[in-house]
């Protein structure tokens, strides 16, 4: 597409879609889907802007607006996230939600809007849930273990450049449950392989490394289903991790299911 | 600076608000030395607090390129590049724990980029001669803060924090003269719940969504710094604002929110738009003499690399003037077709690969072909609550961190240097800081929840958040919270002009009567409700945007991100006026009736020699 001056191109164009989109008062109340004629969408307005528009003419008509978690809008912070068309995040590969924007879409589509489905993300109200089973399988072991102030000088632990840049492959995950919402089996393998991943590689992470896999993991399993394999989390992950860490996850659970036996038989 | 014995920290209970990079590690290294933390975030997850999205990097004088960089250069670039108007000691002692924090995140597994030898690689950001930048691909906020987020979740499975999540924090209580505790909402159920300690820390960010248009995520806001200015806490320089050039504009009327990137491409990128206002022809097909590379004619030693705030507002002068470009023309060009045609699509691609398909996700346009359309957008604030040497508030017990007080930056934030004090604060200055004020309150307990100062401020703040509920009137909270941009934006923006700046102290008072008395908001105050969220937000945006426009008013000279149009030079430059205005504007609240006052702090120079900016 070329831009001109402006001259001439002063409207941008529109679209008509019909939306069915999830409303749920709380997280034991029945839900149901809203239909709603959304006419009018600039095509280059982002999906959430598209939501906003929506709500604001909810709003116009007294109809409570639906909401939905959104936060930086810049695809960094993982606060976003819904299933459009039955994908997380909708179409486009390696995008959040809020960077997915209209002009995917073709005048008079028809487009679901649900909240992430899984028993570990209940739904709060209409499009939220609430993924704090995430932060405790962070607790459980998902850090380096480094109290302020007792780091030596930053170089005197040198990380080969290509180990940082599979850590740092790793640690690009935004949190946001696309792969546990995409998984048949609600399992989180791919956030937790994620975070024991970027930790486990790096030298600094060692001296924690197999109390963590097998803590990480337990926390995982109490909370997610188990994985099988279908690999359908890293076709949704908007950062693209990539199933390789669950390779890691699983060997390092295994190795530590061993070495952790061996230290207790030893005490 | 008196100390608390290890033994006795677990005594002292200390409650965090915000959990971003200055919230989090603050709430960690509290909790390492033994106090009893609380944490509150209004997000599901302490992970999301906006520091994630800064993409450049980290400073520290590390000096690890023998470039000659050393603690003192730093001091002196902050000081220069904040134009004179920060506190010299904060600011050396800034540079001085920059070393620490490279050393703590490395620790932590926070994944830098590294040269081929495993050492930290470095390179050179905002215009600085040396190379002192630290980073992690374009995501260094996003792995500082999920450095500091993991080390708290280590303290929250150790015991030593509570995280309270989506608890929006809607009132400071204070009690003969202290910061005794907060009043939360709980975003889930509605229930407004008092917490109490021996001290509070904000750690809250910046106001820059009182301009409703910025690169801050959508819920960035300045309640809780605003709510305890209105219980005393005095409030400085809010005029100070940083505008970024390199934004993508706003595409139609429902644009929520502007997207930043990185300033590295101005250093390939070539800024310009057409000479003529009835241009026609695509960018591709204007020949060069009708192009007017304004940056680069007017600056020729620097050329596009000028400063942000220069680069800012002369693309804002461009598209005054009827030149700007695409489809709205609130734009500039920034033109890659000489760069690859110099090295070839493929080096750029390696260079600027994520940032072009970023921008063509966005607008649909191919950088490849056509050039970029930038515009400047608010990203950063500088002022904020003001705090002593120790981060204290002029009401003891209330700590302010990170960009959510006043203290390192004066008028302009030098690039990579954001991410630096937010972890400077909270690593490195509060958990020694704080002792001071706590030590002498050993045996003591928090003021009890049940105290009538708690009662009090619980029955307002539900009150006022209920009252909303019964306003019953036209337009939404999303309306008037543009309106407001509208204003500030036009008026106390890029630039500001005495008779921009009255107009808008007639506006914005106008517009919160209207706002109070007509505001739409559906729904209970019983559950989950993000127009009520919201409402209180835009409320405090109402009365913080007077603040800033009446500080913007009274500072007769231009400085940093601060640029009065009746004080430039004859090239257009900001002219500083050392002689009546090198203070701190610490603005005291005297109850809702009546403005506040201004309380000057001198700043003294003791080190640095204050001279003119030139980029010419």
């Amino acid at each position: 597409m070329s831009v001109g001056n402006g001259a001439g191109n002063g409207h941008p164009a529109t679209l008509r879609l019909k939306l069915r989109i999830w409303r749920q008062a709380g997280p034991d109340e029945p839900g149901a889907f809203l239909d709603v004629d959304a006419h009018d969408i600039p095509e280059d307005c982002s999906f959430l802007e598209m939501l906003d528009i929506v709500n604001e003419r909810l709003i116009e008509d007294d109809v409570e607006p639906v909401t939905f978690a959104h936060d930086c809008r810049e695809g960094i912070c993982g606060t976003c996230g819904v299933m459009i068309n039955g994908r997380p995040h909708g179409p486009e590969k390696a995008t959040a939600t809020c960077q997915l924007h209209m002009r995917k879409f073709r005048d008079g589509d028809e487009i679901v809007i649900e909240p992430f489905r899984a028993a570990a993300f209940p739904v709060v109200k209409d499009l939220m849930v609430d993924r704090r089973a995430f932060d405790r399988v962070i607790e459980s072991g998902g850090f380096i273990s480094a109290p302020t102030g007792t780091a030596p000088d930053a170089n005197e632990i040198p990380v080969p450049k290509d180990v940082a840049d599979f850590a740092m492959d790793a640690a690009a995950c935004i949190g946001c449950g696309a792969c546990v919402a995409a998984c048949p089996n609600s399992a989180a393998q791919l956030f937790t392989a994620a975070k024991l991943g970027h930790l486990n590689v790096l030298p600094q992470g060692q001296p924690e490394r197999w109390r963590r896999a097998e803590a990480m993991v337990e926390t995982m399993e109490s909370f997610f289903g188990s994985c099988t394999n279908h690999g359908e989390c890293t076709e949704a992950c908007p950062k693209e991790i990539s199933l390789d860490f669950i390779a890691v996850l699983n060997r390092d659970y295994l190795k530590a299911k061993v070495k952790n036996r061996r230290l207790a038989s030893q005490t | 600076m008196k100390l608390v014995n290890p033994a006795n920290k677990r005594r002292f209970k200390i409650l965090v608000v915000g959990t971003g990079l200055a919230g989090a590690s603050a709430a960690a290294s509290l909790a390492e030395l033994g106090y009893a933390v609380e944490a509150f975030t209004f997000h599901d997850s302490p992970r999301r607090a906006h520091s994630i999205a800064a993409q450049g990097g980290i400073n520290a004088a590390k000096n690890y390129r023998n470039d000659g960089d050393s603690v003192y250069r730093l001091f002196y670039d902050t000081v220069k590049g904040g134009d004179y108007r920060s506190r010299e000691a904060n600011v050396y002692r800034l540079a001085q724990v920059s070393l620490n924090i490279i050393d703590q995140c490395a620790a932590q597994g926070v994944p830098f980029a590294r040269e081929y030898g495993g050492l930290l690689a470095n390179r050179s950001f905002g215009g600085a001669q040396v190379s002192r930048t630290f980073y992690a691909r374009g995501q260094t906020g996003q792995q500082l803060l999920l450095g500091a987020y993991q080390a708290m979740a280590a303290q929250i499975a150790a015991g030593g924090v509570t995280l309270h999540n989506r608890a929006d924090v809607l009132d400071i209580v204070v009690k003969d003269g202290e910061a005794c505790g907060i009043i939360v909402r709980d975003l889930l159920t509605g229930e407004v719940q008092a917490h109490s300690g021996h001290a509070v820390v904000l750690a809250t960010g910046g106001y820059g969504n009182v301009y409703y248009l910025s690169t801050n995520a959508m819920n960035c806001n300045v309640t809780a710094a605003w709510r305890a200015h209105r219980r005393g806490a005095t409030f400085a320089n809010p005029c100070y604002t940083q505008i970024h050039p390199t934004c993508i504009p706003a595409s139609d009327e429902f644009q929520s929110k502007l997207t930043l990137m990185s300033e590295s491409l101005r250093n390939d990128g070539r800024i310009w738009v057409p000479r003529s206002m009835d241009e026609a022809r695509a960018a591709a097909d204007v020949p060069e003499a009708d192009r007017y590379y304004f940056l680069e004619e007017k600056y020729p030693a620097f050329g596009n690399l000028v400063p942000r705030d220069v680069a800012s507002r002369n693309a804002k002068t461009m598209v005054d003037q009827g030149l700007g470009v695409g489809p709205l023309r609130n734009g500039v060009y920034l033109d890659f077709a000489d760069v690859i045609a110099r090295d070839g699509e493929a080096v750029v691609r390696e260079k600027y690969g994520n940032l072009f398909d970023m921008y063509e996700r966005i607008t649909g346009e191919d950088p490849y072909r056509s050039p970029m359309r930038i515009y400047p957008a608010t990203h950063y604030t500088m002022g904020g609550l003001w705090v002593d040497y120790n981060l204290m508030t002029n009401v003891p017990g209330l700590y302010a961190l990170g960009e959510c007080n006043f203290s390192d930056h004066g008028a302009n934030r030098l690039g990579a240097s954001a991410l630096m004090q937010g972890l400077a604060d909270g690593y490195f200055v509060l958990p020694y800081t704080i002792g001071d004020y706590l030590a002498p309150k050993l045996g003591s307990a928090p003021v009890p929840v049940d105290d009538p100062a708690f009662a009090a401020a619980v029955a307002e703040v539900d009150d006022r958040t209920r009252g909303w509920l019964a306003v019953r009137g036209t337009r939404s909270v999303e309306h008037y919270h543009r309106e407001l941009g509208k204003i500030v934006w036009e008026c106390c923006g890029m630039a500001r002009n005495r008779t921009g700046l009255e107009k808008a102290l007639t506006e914005i008072p106008a517009l919160r009567e209207e706002f109070r008395a007509n505001v739409k908001v559906l729904g209970s105050a019983d559950t989950t409700n993000q127009s009520l969220e919201q409402v209180n937000r835009v409320d405090d945006f109402m009365e913080m945007a007077e603040l800033k426009v009446r500080d913007a008013l009274h500072r007769e000279e231009s400085c940093g991100g601060h640029f009065r149009e009746e004080h430039q030079t004859p090239e257009g430059e900001a002219l500083r006026d050392d002689e009546n205005f090198a203070y701190v504007a610490a603005w005291d609240w005297q109850g809702p009736d009546r403005p506040q006052e201004l309380v000057k702090e001198p700043l003294e120079f003791k080190y640095v020699k204050l001279t003119q900016r030139s980029y010419k």
